[in-house]
């Protein structure tokens, strides 16, 4: 089974929800994960986030929908670990 | 619980906690002063029987709260849309399927209902007095100037929740509100006392 372990992507997002409220959201949607944001440029309405997201399998779709739940949009996928594991 | 919840969600993402309890403030003392003034001017008044009073009263109290409903359900649906509108540019896309877009239907709401309902809630409670005596029990201070003490008690105590929210004296703060109360009650004995 291939299964995505990491991801870092790049996303804009309003002011609020904070980076903290992001990232909590972010966790919340993933079981077992570990979810890091860094907040890179903030601007007058928006900040841009570097958003690093590790577990066990990332559902991609479900990451995205979480992001535009928050307001935010995904720029970019900048890094992404995927492991092929033999079916247990 | 999850509703309250979102609607706490809703309310801080667009930060609009304090636009609700300005409102809360602001519309709960028009309720509290009105219902003193038109308490004074009954009992300022000839005679009038209790239920021509509650009529009166609760009369003002309704349209009060529809009125801090409809007001506040406009103008804020109109700021919503705008703030909505403005970060969509900002953006540079469609926020339709985000918390913000619930927000924008959703806080509106919210805020009408804290502004309706605080001059409504209030004023019931300033008539409580005269709704008692109506169904019959028989309280031990008259109920006109029950009313009129518990007037005082809530434009004092609304004093009190703002001098905690600005961190100044609640004491102070109190006994400003409970001045204003005092000085329309004067008012009102100058332009209707016999």
């Amino acid at each position: 089974m291939i299964a995505v372990k990491k991801v870092v992507l790049d996303v804009l997002k309003p002011h609020h929800p904070n980076a903290l409220e992001f990232c909590l959201a972010l966790s919340a949607a993933i079981e077992n994960s570990t979810v890091k944001v860094n907040v890179i440029a903030v601007d007058e309405k928006t900040e841009s986030l570097e958003v690093f997201v590790k577990a066990e399998i990332i559902d991609f779709d479900l990451i995205q929908g979480v992001i535009n739940q928050m307001g935010g949009a995904l720029h970019s996928i900048d890094a992404v670990v995927v492991r092929n594991e033999p079916d247990a | 619980m999850k509703l309250l919840n979102k609607a706490k969600f809703l309310l801080e993402i667009t930060r609009s906690q304090g636009i609700a309890r300005r409102y809360f403030v602001v519309n709960g003392f028009d309720g509290a002063l009105t219902m003193l003034g038109l308490i004074l001017g009954f009992n300022f008044s000839a005679s009038t029987p209790l239920p021509i009073i509650i009529n009166a009263c609760l009369g003002a109290a309704i349209a009060l709260g529809v009125s801090g409903i409809s007001s506040a359900y406009v103008s804020e649906l109109a700021e919503r849309r705008r703030e909505l509108l403005k970060l969509e540019e900002a953006m540079l896309k469609d926020l339709q399927a985000s918390a913000h877009s619930q927000a924008a239907r959703w806080v509106p709401i919210i805020i009408a209902v804290v502004n309706g309902s605080a001059p409504l809630l209030i004023s019931l409670v300033i008539l409580s007095p005269l709704l008692i005596t109506n169904a019959g029990i028989v309280l031990p201070i008259p109920p006109l100037y029950l009313a009129v003490i518990l007037a005082l008690i809530i434009v004092f105590l609304l004093g009190v929740f703002l001098g905690r929210i600005s961190g100044v004296s609640w004491l102070r703060s109190g006994l400003q509100t409970l001045l204003v109360a005092i000085t329309t009650s004067i008012l009102i004995y100058f332009f209707t006392g016999n």
